[in-house]
């Protein structure tokens, strides 16, 4: 008699075999909690998509953190000055690891319009990104499908990567 | 008593000031006055506290600088906006200091307004007030060098928003 019905045998039903990593996994990306950095135009949109109609409660992240040591998703919408920008990496460093962050709207992700001498050409030199939504600003449903990105890359990761660190 | 108007205004100017008011002109309603640069303090503190003006609003000081276009007789601008809060007519000075010579009265013994309003032309054009009780930059970081609204600036910058290290601002072990 093998192990593996012997075990099926005693435990019965009330036990589920997985895999750690995607159990986690599932649970991470399954409750996301966002710390909005909102500096622009952009936020506004991002407002809307914590409201009624978009409601993104149904992808489980709608617990808006704005103390960035109890969030674990860094949603940069908006352009970013560069006095502000210490104060953005300060705050993602605040951040306690697993982190993510979606950059959202043209200015966020290059400084779309404004190609000034004031203005961060792109966060991503800076903080690293995971997802970028382009659009000035970007419809909130183009929001939902980066944070099913970022679901998507949660689940496909393995804990030791991330223990070892990026 | 009489309320103030364009005209009234001007004549009064004319009287108290008459050589010193190097041009005036009525734009939209608005009365536009150029005056030498080391009378501005003098002549706004007659508009605001002579009882038949009183101007007792500073709307905004702004700075021009007109590098190449030959619009002014000097290289920087300054622009200041009094209004009347009783019947909200307005009055725009204007005047001219050169590159050599940044220098002006400060307003801030008049209009506690002006602290903020000098602050950001001194930031953006580099046009340091005399008597402002705390004269440093008002927009940009403060270890900022230049002033970017003048027009020589570059408009990309010199490389300030490519210059932060990367490390510092990003490295777990300070955080």
């Amino acid at each position: 008699m093998g192990l593996e019905t012997l075990l099926a045998e005693k435990l019965k039903d009330t036990v589920l075999l997985s895999k750690m990593d995607a159990v986690i996994n599932w649970g991470r990306s399954n409750s996301l909690w966002p710390a909005p950095f909102g500096t622009a135009c952009c936020a506004i949109e991002m407002m809307s998509l914590f409201a009624n109609k978009y409601d993104l409660a149904r992808f489980g992240a709608e617990v808006l953190r704005f103390s960035p040591r109890q969030a674990d998703l860094m949603l940069v919408s908006g352009r970013i000055s560069i006095k502000m920008m210490p104060v953005l990496s300060t705050i993602w460093r605040q951040m306690p690891e697993p982190k993510w962050c979606i950059s959202m709207g043209a200015c966020a992700c290059s400084g779309g319009m404004f190609n000034t001498y004031t203005l961060v050409q792109g966060v991503d030199q800076f903080i690293p990104v995971d997802v970028y939504i382009p659009g000035c600003p970007p419809r909130p449903e183009v929001v939902l499908d980066a944070l099913m990105e970022i679901q998507k890359k949660v689940r496909g990761e393995k804990l030791l990567d991330r223990l070892h660190g990026e | 008593m009489q309320e103030p108007t364009n005209d009234m205004v001007l004549n009064l100017l004319q009287e108290t000031f008459n050589d010193r008011i190097l041009k005036t002109e009525v734009v939209r309603n608005q009365l536009q006055i150029e005056v030498i640069g080391t009378h501005v303090y003098e002549l706004i503190k007659f508009l605001k506290d002579d009882e038949r003006c009183d101007f007792s609003y500073l709307v905004d000081i702004g700075g021009v600088d007109f590098l190449k276009n030959g619009d002014g007789p000097e290289r920087f601008g300054v622009i200041y906006i009094l209004q009347n809060m009783n019947n909200y007519l307005r009055i725009i000075i204007r005047t001219y200091i050169s590159e050599e010579d940044l220098e002006i009265d400060s307003l801030t013994p008049l209009y506690l307004a002006a602290n903020w309003a000098e602050r950001e032309v001194y930031d953006m054009f580099g046009i340091s007030f005399k008597g402002h009780p705390d004269l440093r930059r008002i927009l940009m970081p403060d270890d900022y060098e230049g002033h970017p609204l003048r027009k020589d600036y570059p408009l990309q910058g010199r490389g300030e928003r490519e210059n932060f290290s990367r490390y510092e601002y990003y490295e777990p072990s300070k955080v």
